[in-house]
């Protein structure tokens, strides 16, 4: 049963990130199409204040996060799998699991933080 | 007067006992191959001429058994549905399906195969067991429904799709496309009620899930099904259950003994063009 619902997560996580990617490439490399998507200063997507607004949406914090998760569990569960084809033991699948859990978790804590953090850095960095 | 339609061929066949051999050999044999000759009757010519200890699995000699599946110049085939001309080579290299024990030759063992294909339960179940050793009538199925697993019913069990599937090399795990191919052929028929059953093994690591559509075992496929196609089918179902989503039906009901009378609305033939 296990295995049916981690695929079926990696599924999900799959069209979560094309989804949010998206979004990503509409926001950051259509901004010629759309200026104003996101933008508010128009211009560069890249420009401190496009960027310093973006940090501050609680809209974005909720993407980066959800994005983060998504794509941290589609690459390890894809790792996951390619080290399960190298035919390890039980004891080993059971470490690999742990592990690439665990890694996904301390990445996952970080990012989130970041995101969680970003509109405090942005308002001190007079954004 | 010499037969100018044969061309001379060299066989290259990898022969191997476990237990008297350390590691495989090639022999090589020449033979003259007739237009129309298969592999499988040049090995019965290297046999009866040169190897009369060679090895191998056949029966049906028309591509039915599906006994005598090898590796034929690098991908697996039936040899007696292949013909020497069509391989357009002077060189025909003969070996057992990778991806199996080898007893001897070209001999693979097929057992853990067939033991998998009996764990996914590859046959109809259902409750009314009575029924089914003492039938009243037929299972009600119509055209359409079964055209979803007719492709798949016409396996063979060659071994042919497992030999040429890149996860089976590696993952000892995996099931493999046969045995899968045949739970789905199952699972997708509506006289059928055993989804719930070998649901228990499928969704679990033996499952279709290490599939990575690679094509191969529908390429090399010498009956034409599509096992890669079944399994994908069988993920959509699962997850489709998985999510509360898929269909759930009872078994066909028995559809009674025909009563013999004509049906009315059946329109008569037309009348004869041919005197």
């Amino acid at each position: 049963m296990r295995d049916r619902t981690l695929w079926t997560w990696h599924i999900v996580a799959g069209l979560v990130i094309l989804v949010f990617l998206g979004l990503h490439m509409t926001i950051m490399h259509l901004n010629s199409t759309f200026p104003t998507f996101n933008n508010p200063a128009g211009g560069e997507a890249e420009s401190w204040v496009n960027v310093a607004w973006r940090m501050k949406s609680l809209f974005f914090a909720l993407t980066y996060v959800v994005m983060l998760g998504a794509a941290l569990y589609h690459g390890l569960y894809g790792l996951r799998n390619i080290l399960f084809e190298l035919n390890p033991g039980t004891g080993l699948r059971r470490t690999i699991n742990v592990a690439l859990s665990a890694l996904g978790l301390v990445l996952f804590a970080f990012g989130a933080w970041v995101a969680v953090a970003a509109p405090g850095v942005v308002s001190r960095m007079g954004g | 007067m010499a037969d100018t339609n044969l061309k001379q061929v060299l066989f290259r066949i990898r022969r191997f006992e476990p237990g008297k051999d350390r590691e495989p050999r090639w022999e090589e044999h020449k033979i003259d191959a007739a237009p129309g000759m298969t592999v499988l009757d040049g090995l019965w010519k290297v046999k009866e001429l040169f190897a009369p200890t060679l090895a191998w699995r056949s029966s049906c000699r028309m591509g039915i058994c599906g006994s005598c599946g090898m590796l034929v110049n690098g991908r697996p085939r039936l040899a007696c549905n292949t013909q020497i001309s069509e391989l357009q080579s002077d060189v025909v290299a003969v070996g057992p399906l990778p991806n199996f024990d080898i007893i001897k030759d070209l001999v693979p063992d097929l057992s853990p195969m067939f033991e998998t294909h009996r764990e996914l339960l590859p046959y109809l179940l259902r409750e009314d067991l009575q029924e089914q050793e003492d039938p009243t009538g037929e299972y009600w199925q119509t055209p359409h429904e079964l055209e979803r697993y007719l492709q798949f019913s016409y396996c063979i069990k060659c071994g042919c799709c497992m030999a040429a599937c890149p996860t089976v090399a590696t993952d000892p795990v995996y099931s493999g496309p046969m045995p899968l191919a045949a739970a789905h052929r199952y699972d997708s028929d509506t006289r059928d009620g055993g989804f719930a059953q070998r649901r228990e093994v499928l969704a679990d690591g033996r499952g279709p899930w290490r599939c990575h559509f690679a094509g191969e075992c529908s390429q090399v496929c010498p009956k034409g099904v599509d096992p890669a196609k079944a399994i994908q089918l069988m993920k959509q179902d699962l997850v489709l259950d998985l999510l509360r989503l898929r269909a759930r039906r009872p078994p066909s009901k028995v559809l009674g003994k025909p009563s013999g009378k004509r049906r009315e609305d059946v329109p008569a033939a037309p009348p004869r063009t041919v005197k």
